[in-house]
């Protein structure tokens, strides 16, 4: 084994042992809460120390056991997990930190659960990122299902549990009735699950073969929210909001269009799919998911479903950019997990500080409120410019590669696709925004002005999730330059 | 030590008969359990020596003629009744003798909670009885002998299942129902077997192989195979023939219940697929007869309907039972198939199932011994209380489900393997909707463990002694074990399965 495979089985291991300390030590809330956040810092630490292999452009490679002869778990690193990586563990620090605020300003019970399965779901996360092939992908994907049920249901009350089945009914029916089918439908066709650049299924199958295997993979990965399996998200809401900000914005949603990616770049290859043209009906899919879940936003009152409405959206732009299957459209559906996430765990976070300070879930409700919560507001509005795609924020980017890559592909109509859709995330995202500087009845107690934001804890992470989507901004040359490895290799 | 090598396939159903005939007289304490127990250790010890002289001869001349002959008392074969040990039937025996070893282990508390403690040196000889049975039909080469110890594993079981203390009423109607079932489907065999006597005049498999290879057009075999299609059917509890089997594994004490359908069912299957592919041949079966077909529609139905009755349960031991139904028809499903992938994942889930089924079957057994009642109503929040059995439990229904790590995946795994080979799509996700359903009716009792609040009443329980959460673990921990790495019992069902297709 050499240096850069135990590099992959620490990350890999990392949150795992972190979980077992988390669990050991659910007596001292404190020494529990500092270990959470250490193994935070430690797997992004190590995460951040692979990327240097990876842009060199090793793959280092680590080989737990063989399940079935000749299926293997293995990891394996490349630029796309590399980058969900990063997204998730680096996210997680700031999750963990915001948690800590949250969790004790809302005297939460039963934390030392939620701290374990906190961790068990980014060590998921790790194995999804680096899983070596699509089995090993199919394991950790369940393994993340299952560990994140318990933050879902954490509240045990009857809505919890109801929305626990959902969420367990949409993301299991899913997974095992179409996606396995697919997994040992591939392996029977091909005799290989293992992630190829250039994919492997060329030539191993008829067209008709190919478009039921992607149909198959596409709705099985449930996590990818498209519509019509879409339910389980907004059900999830009930979570925590920690829970929200990191799983359903962050590692479970993006595990679910990266799987998604990955295999439509490493399992079909964008060739094949180009010349074949079988993701047509997927680019309308995903234009159809696009428009449909922006327009249910726009109802919905309760600010975190209007957010899990627009997570279910934004999914779909990188579901687009895989089925443009051309470099531009998959450079820029993969920077859309970056850039999504930065701005959407803003606005989740917002969202939880506003629910902290004042106890209010309803847009309705928070008139004036930036008058007392004006840092909150303000990244709130930062989170809202870079999801909506506009300039000096990371979400322009992505939005721009994948509006030349439908232009590419020659299928113009998309581009109005996503220009209607940026109005409709106007529509829903600013009104929040307007109503708490400017306009609509005061949320207040008459006369009070007094600032009163949320805990440092749920605050400071939110300013630098806020500032990383400017950052990201002036970084987007580097990431396209990273990721078009990924189709030219 | 050459002399017991030589008579081992002899000793692993000699020793335990002697045993039980032994048990009666060993008086009211616990003696009769260390027999038994040492017995059932003893006897897997043996099977896996067995084995590996089986494997030893397999890799040296190919599978497909590998078997070891033995014959009893010396008279020689094809007149005297002969023990026939191959790939196939080694995989069967270790099953079933892992199996009863570690249900023995853990039987001692829970007997003696069960059952009147002058009864209990009877119930051990029954027990012994009962495993001499199925290890004597798994290992003898003769049919009218598969008959006979059948009938022996049966009658016992039928008083086992009686036993039962809890619902003993019940437990009593179930046990003469399972009685009057039972006797018919074994009267069927009888009749099928004495059909094959009339063609070929002969009773030992390997010389009724060889005769009836002319006779396929011969309308008397064609009957016998109905007959004992039938008969077997009924033994394995194969749909819809299985109609005994819910109140009997509910209703009987929870050891008894773990056996039964961890391994008593299996060993019906057993007899069933060497009637199949070895006496009357898979061509034979397959090809010129439809019975694929049929087989395939039953078992469907058997996956679905088990499952969808499992749901409606509130008895815990019930809602497995109705399970096993369910698993019977994987099983069958992957044999009709009659393709390497398939019968691989037919037989490798009958050593899966056995682990699972087994321990959460202790685990029910714990429960009741915990509690007094396996009922949903009685699992509210025992996921605090009882940490460890729950958890098997919980580990035990996620391999129900077949989610991957868990043994019950590898199964399916090579299940829709064999289907989409048949290119049987339908099946494959029949399949699949079977692990959909078995999700329901284990989240249902998860669900109340973990988030239903305990009843008042209950606050006294608490986790039970390590002598019956410890054989729970090692069979569930086995369980997840060969999910993980498959490599072990992949080997044994593949081979078996090389052997029975006739492959090298």
């Amino acid at each position: 084994m050499t240096g850069d495979s135990i590099l992959v089985a620490i990350a890999l291991f990392t949150p795992l042992v972190g979980a077992g300390l988390i669990a050991f030590l659910g007596r001292w809330p404190n020494l529990r809460e500092a270990v959470s956040l250490l193994t935070a810092v430690f797997l992004a630490g190590v995460v951040f120390y692979i990327l240097p292999h990876v842009v060199s452009g090793d793959s280092p490679t680590f080989s737990l056991f063989e399940v079935l002869p000749g299926l293997q778990l293995t990891l394996s690193v490349e630029p796309l997990g590399l980058l969900y990586a990063s997204v998730a563990s680096g996210l997680w620090i700031l999750t963990s930190i915001y948690s800590i605020g949250y969790m004790r300003a809302h005297r939460e019970e039963h934390q030392t659960r939620f701290y374990t399965f906190f961790a068990l779901t980014i060590g998921a996360a790790i194995g999804i990122a680096f899983a070596g092939n699509v089995f090993t992908l199919f394991i950790f994907y369940e393994m993340m299902t299952l560990v994140t049920y318990p933050l879902v249901t954490h509240h045990g009350t009857d809505e919890a549990v109801r929305a626990g089945r959902i969420y367990l009914g949409y993301l299991f029916i899913t997974s095992v009735g179409f996606l396995l089918l697919a997994i040992i439908w591939t392996w029977f066709l091909t005799g290989t699950l293992d992630f190829q650049a250039g994919g492997i299924l060329t030539g191993k199958a008829s067209n008709t073969t190919l478009l039921v295997l992607l149909a198959l993979y596409v709705f099985g990965i449930g996590k990818a929210a498209l519509m019509p399996f879409h339910r389980w998200l907004p059900a999830a809401m009930v979570a925590p909001t920690p829970v929200s900000a990191l799983l359903h914005a962050v590692a479970v949603v993006k595990a679910g269009v990266f799987s998604v990616m990955k295999i439509i770049v490493y399992i079909f290859g964008i060739d094949l799919l180009h010349t074949t043209g079988l993701t047509v009906w997927l680019m309308y899919a995903a234009s159809f998911t696009i428009l449909a879940a922006s327009l249910i936003a726009l109802t919905k009152d309760n600010l975190k479903a209007r957010l899990a409405y627009s997570t279910i959206s934004q999914l779909s732009y990188i579901i687009l950019g895989a089925a443009l299957a051309n470099t531009w459209g998959v450079v820029g559906g993969s920077m859309h997990i970056v850039m999504h996430a930065f701005g959407k765990i803003t606005l989740f976070f917002c969202a939880g500080a506003i629910n902290v300070a004042t106890h209010k879930t309803k847009v309705s409700e928070m008139g004036q409120i930036g008058k007392t919560m004006p840092v909150t507001m303000i990244a709130f509005l930062i989170g809202s410019l870079s999801v909506i795609g506009l300039p000096p924020f990371g979400g322009s980017w992505s939005k721009w590669y994948l509006i030349t890559g439908a232009v590419s592909a020659g299928h113009t109509i998309l581009v109005a696709v996503l220009m209607v859709s940026s109005l409709l995330n106007i529509a829903y995202l600013m009104p929040i925004v307007v109503r708490a500087f400017f306009v609509g009845p005061s949320a207040n107690s008459p006369g009070e002005t007094k600032i009163k934001e949320a805990p440092l804890f749920c605050l400071i992470p939110l300013c630098i999730t806020a500032a990383g989507c400017l950052l990201l901004f002036f970084f987007a040359n580097d990431l396209y330059q990273f990721l078009t490895a990924i189709v030219q290799s | 030590m050459e002399l017991m090598e030589n008579n081992l396939p002899a000793l692993i159903v000699v020793l335990p008969l002697l045993a039980a005939l032994l048990a009666p007289f060993l008086g009211q304490g616990n003696k009769s359990w260390i027999l038994a127990t040492l017995t059932t250790w003893a006897v897997l010890a043996m099977t896996i020596r067995l084995f590996i002289q089986i494997d030893g001869l397999a890799n040296a001349q190919g599978v497909h003629e590998t078997f070891i002959s033995y014959a009893m008392g010396n008279w020689k074969v094809p007149w005297g009744i002969e023990y026939r040990v191959d790939p196939f039937n080694a995989f069967i025996l270790i099953i079933i003798a892992m199996i009863s070893a570690m249900v023995t282990y853990y039987a001692r508390l829970s007997v003696s909670k069960e059952i009147p403690v002058d009864k209990i040196r009877f119930f051990y000889a029954l027990w012994l009885l009962f495993i001499t049975g199925l290890l004597g039909v798994t290992i003898t080469g003769d049919v009218f002998n598969i008959y006979v110890l059948l009938e022996v594993s049966s009658l016992a079981a039928y008083a086992l299942v009686a036993m039962g203390k809890y619902h003993s009423r019940k437990a009593l109607s179930a046990s003469i129902n399972y009685l009057v079932l039972g006797t018919i489907g074994a009267s069927f065999f009888l009749l099928g077997v004495g059909y094959l006597y009339s063609v070929t005049g002969t009773l030992n498999m390997a010389d009724l192989t060889e005769r009836l290879k002319g006779l396929h057009d011969n309308r008397t075999v064609i009957t016998a195979f109905v007959f004992l299609l039938i008969g077997l059917s009924v033994k394995m509890a194969f749909f819809p023939l299985h109609g005994w089997l819910p109140s009997a594994h509910g209703y009987a004490p929870p050891i008894v219940s773990a056996l039964l359908s961890g391994v008593t069912i299996k060993v019906g299957v057993y007899v069933m697929i060497r009637f199949l592919f070895t006496i009357l041949g898979v061509k034979f079966i397959f090809e010129e007869l439809p019975s694929a077909p049929i087989f395939l529609v039953f078992a469907s139905l058997a996956i679905l309907l088990g499952s969808y009755m499992a749901i409606q349960q509130f008895s815990l031991k019930r809602m497995l039972a109705y399970s096993s139904i369910a698993q019977i028809g994987y099983i069958v499903l992957g044999f009709a198939l009659a393709n390497e992938s398939g019968l691989t994942g037919s037989l490798i889930h009958i050593f899966n199932h056995a682990l699972m089924k087994s321990g959460l079957f202790l685990a029910a057994g714990i429960v009741i011994y915990q509690v007094g009642e396996a009922d949903l109503a009685h699992l509210r929040g025992l996921g605090r209380k009882m940490p460890f059995t729950m958890a098997a439990f919980t580990a035990g229904g996620l391999g129900l489900i077949g989610i991957p790590l868990t043994s019950g995946f590898i199964s399916k795994w090579y299940l829709v393997m064999g289907a989409i080979d048949r290119g049987l799509i339908i099946l494959a996700v029949v399949i699949l909707l079977g692990s959909l359903l078995a999700m329901i009716y284990v989240w249902r009792v998860v669900e109340v463990i973990y988030f239903k609040s305990a009843p008042d009443s209950s606050s006294e329980v608490k986790e039970a002694p390590w002598a019956l959460v410890l054989p729970t673990w090692i069979l569930i921990g086995a369980s997840l074990y060969f999910g993980m790495d498959s490599s072990l019992p992949f080997h044994m069902a593949n081979q078996a399965a090389r052997f029975l297709l006739g492959m090298q």
